[in-house]
């Protein structure tokens, strides 16, 4: 690749140009960089506190009865990692720190639609994430309900679900004006020439995310409030006995919290639509397609959240309906992967680290979203219900698609506005590891479900104890990788050697700024004569 | 990106705000008359409908949205529409327990 | 710069719609609720739609509509210049929303007085679904009722700013942004009234 120059780091980008690098002038900054730096730190404590949790978790599995933790404190250690993991890391993740980094400089904007409220946004998550942190010390210790806070149990329990509830209503909050921050962004930030059509993967993705973000947040909002209410007036809306619906709670919560794992996944497509193109040296195969299937996976996506019902008790029209509305949503996904794989095939493919983590997103997300259909399925459904099957599943899809997308975009993008890049060998290192042990780690419980080992209890049958085993060992090598990766990365960040304004080779416009950009993202407004991913006109053949 | 600049400053005058305000009020009127009649079913979709016009007059002339462009008018619609279809779904489950 | 004005204020008005969808739904869920559960207990719903005071409904009906089309005009002025204008509309949308609250307060006062409210010992002996309406009652009036004192607010910082000769003729998006939000809240009430107070 284009390695010839010789990289210096520029004498002023976003980080000093201003005058202003202290404290109070990051956690006061509307520059949009600043902002989703801000975010990157926080959320990435919020998931490794997640990923320690989830060790111990793994470790009491490790064999039968209790290894190194009784029930209670199982319970409440797979619900705040529940909640760490899915509302202060993936949900905010994808948006706050790469939708935030990136987007406005792909659009060719100087920064968001709303400066300050963008910033608002950051202190609102913040605000959120630390009640929820709140939540584990005070009242009656930390919820014990997993992340789902189904009644009647988040209603009858003592621990302290009302103030965990309030700090995910908060962190809402905070989703939902970034949402509308992008739309407004997208909708009139563009540059000259940066039609609908030349926008970038990443940018469609963001944009059907952020409907998303609008639409559904709002009503897992109104559900948060009803739980509060009904603990703190007693308002009887979910209680059988005074003529309330439990399984109406599970319809409001699922009517976000289904399109909510698309926020996560959504964005996850777009980095991977980003890099295929960049590191197999061909434009995108079925850029309208790719885009379409984005805005057809929210929508479809929309439709579908009574299938995480079928054994509530639902009626078997809605079984019927929601299953098939459930198949629909493999065709979008499905036009994504294929052309993804058509997109690589006969490229001149190059290795290297963002490429090997978006290659195994496909693997793991196609995984993932079969098993789904497994799930989708009614029939089936009832077989693996509330088993390791549905962990084993959610973890290929969020972890093994979401989270390889974001280590994906953490090595393709972070340089870039840092100016300084990692090392190439233990990056490699840390995704065979992380890859080994996260099938390790997560395919016996596939298999461990199917045999009918339910979910969410810190002791099991014997004969489920070897393949329980093999997981908790995976998750060990899982997590070294993990830590070589965190390590090499930032270490590479800080220290590293000069990463030039453009060493992939990209075509998009955050690769014709400086590395690190500066404040104002282009030294002059920029004028977009091609599409994305047209090397040639970009003068990166 | 034109069409939502299209005529976005428009003025509307006093006269036609206070003809639309006397409508809400007939409507306001009508529906509580209505609501007197015994009419059965009738009676939440009749009060609904009435509703729905008096939100179009809101709608369309104090929130000026008959002179904004088709965006606004495409994203509201979406919105009334994804609504109507999380209401309207979990009555497949409702209807048929 | 007279592009980039215009580029903000259209941003501006695409990003107050948007927040006004997040409003819709975030109710949507309470009459979604409403939805389900007149589907179950339609009886239930109706003999205790009839403990509901019409009179203070109705008024409230008035007020907010009323209130609406101050606002509505509030931003005409604005556009025409009339900033003495601007400033009394704004003062009787305030007025009239400050009425709706001193309402509600003695229509939720007198019910509460008869023993209407969740967990009351009037409803844990009657028949299962009446308490469902009230409490969905008080849940949706009373985040209805947030929105209006929200509303008033925002309309007195918007009329201190308005004196102060920040927002005028050349520069009132936020004004005509706040007039938005104030008719929503009246839409919402627009919803709440004959699901409430008529239908039933």
């Amino acid at each position: 690749m284009n390695s010839s120059n010789h990289p210096t780091l520029p004498l002023t980008s976003f980080w000093n140009d201003t005058g202003k690098c202290g404290v109070s002038a990051w956690v006061f900054s509307t520059d949009h960089k600043r902002i989703g730096l801000l975010y990157l730190y926080s959320v990435l404590i919020s998931f490794l506190v997640a990923v320690l949790i989830g060790l111990l978790l793994k470790i009491e599995l490790m064999a039968p009865g209790r290894t190194i933790m009784g029930p209670v404190t199982y319970n409440a250690l797979f619900t705040v990692h529940g909640v760490l993991m899915i509302f202060l890391f993936i949900i905010p993740g994808f948006p706050g720190v790469f939708g935030n980094l990136v987007m406005p400089i792909q659009i060719g904007a100087s920064d968001v639609a709303f400066p300050r409220l963008n910033l608002l946004s950051w202190w609102l998550y913040i605000t959120g994430a630390l009640t929820i942190v709140l939540s584990l010390f005070t009242g009656g210790g930390p919820p014990d309900t997993g992340w789902t806070f189904y009644v009647p149990f988040s209603v009858r329990t003592g621990t302290n679900v009302s103030l965990a509830v309030i700090g995910v209503f908060i962190v809402g909050f905070s989703s939902i004006l970034t949402g509308i921050n992008f739309v407004t962004t997208i909708h009139r930030l563009r540059a000259d020439g940066m039609a609908w059509g030349r926008l970038p993967l990443f940018v469609w993705s963001i944009y059907a995310t952020a409907w998303i973000q609008i639409l559904a947040t709002p009503v897992l909002g109104i559900t948060l409030l009803l739980v509060v209410a009904e603990r703190l007036l007693g308002t009887g809306l979910f209680d059988p006995s005074r003529g309330g619906d439990p399984i109406m709670f599970q319809h409001l919560f699922w009517i976000y919290s289904h399109p909510a794992v698309y926020i996560m996944i959504l964005p996850g497509m777009g980095i991977v639509s980003e890099i295929f193109p960049v590191f197999a040296r061909k434009p995108i195969f079925g850029y309208k397609m790719i885009a379409f299937s984005s805005l057809a996976i929210a929508g479809a996506g929309s439709l579908v959240w009574a299938h995480h019902m079928f054994t509530s008790g639902i009626s078997d029209m809605a079984v019927l309906v929601f299953s098939f509305l459930t198949f629909v949503v493999a065709i979008p996904s499905a036009i994504k992967v294929f052309n993804w794989v058509s997109t690589l095939y006969k490229g001149s493919i190059s290795l290297e680290a963002p490429m090997l983590f978006a290659l195994s997103f496909i693997m793991l997300f196609s995984i993932g979203g079969l098993t789904g259909l497994v799930q989708g399925a009614a029939a089936t459904n009832i077989h693996i219900h509330d088993t390791q099957f549905v962990v084993g599943h959610f973890h290929y899809v969020i972890f093994g698609g979401a989270g390889f997308a974001f280590f994906s975009a953490m090595h393709y993008w972070l340089p870039k506005f840092f100016g300084r890049t990692y090392s190439e060998k233990p990056a490699m290192i840390s995704w065979g590891l992380m890859f080994a042990g996260f099938n390790l780690t997560y395919f016996p419980m596939i298999i461990l479900g199917m045999k009918g080992m339910p979910r969410r209890y810190y002791d099991y049958l014997p004969e489920f104890a070897p393949l329980n085993l093999i997981s908790t060992i995976g998750s060990w090598i899982l997590a070294a990788g993990l830590a070589i990766m965190m390590i090499n990365l930032f270490m590479g960040l800080l220290k590293g050697r000069p990463f030039g304004s453009n060493p992939w080779g990209g075509a998009t416009l955050e690769w014709t700024t400086p590395s690190p950009p500066p404040t104002e993202n282009f030294d002059e407004e920029p004028v977009v004569t091609h599409g994305p991913y047209d090397f040639n006109r970009a003068g990166v053949p | 990106m034109a069409d939502i600049e299209k005529d976005s400053h428009h003025i509307i005058r006093y006269p036609k705000l206070v003809m639309v305000w006397v409508f809400l009020l007939l409507l306001t009127g009508l529906t509580v008359w209505v609501s007197r009649l015994d009419l059965g079913v009738l009676h939440v979709w009749g009060s609904l409908a009435i509703a729905v016009m008096k939100a179009f007059l809101v709608i369309a002339f104090f929130m000026h949205m008959r002179y904004e462009g088709r965006l606004l008018r495409g994203l509201l619609l979406l919105t009334l529409v994804t609504l109507a279809i999380f209401i309207g779904f979990t009555f497949f489950d409702l209807s048929y327990r | 710069m007279i592009r980039k004005m215009e580029k903000e204020y259209a941003g501006a008005k695409l990003g107050i719609w948007l927040f006004l969808f997040t409003e819709i739904l975030l109710f949507g869920g309470l009459f979604l609720l409403y939805a389900t559960y007149l589907s179950s207990y339609p009886r239930e719903f109706a003999i205790a739609g009839r403990e509901m005071h019409l009179g203070f409904g109705t008024a409230n009906t008035i007020l907010l509509i009323t209130s609406s089309l101050f606002a509505a005009m509030s931003v005409t002025a604005v556009q025409q210049g009339e900033i003495r204008k601007v400033l009394n509309l704004l003062g009787a949308t305030i007025i009239c929303a400050m009425i709706f609250l001193v309402n509600k307060y003695f229509e939720w006062s007198s019910e509460i007085g008869h023993g209407f409210y969740p967990d009351s010992p009037r409803f844990s002996a009657g028949p299962i679904g009446e308490a469902l309406f009230f409490s969905l009652y008080y849940l949706t009036t009373g985040l209805h009722g947030f929105h209006v004192l929200a509303g008033v607010g925002l309309l007195t910082v918007v009329a201190l700013k308005v004196r102060r000769g920040a927002i005028h003729a050349g520069d009132y998006v936020l004004l005509e942004n706040s007039a938005l939000y104030w008719h929503l809240v009246d839409l919402i009430w627009i919803f709440i009234f004959p699901l409430y107070y008529l239908v039933l």
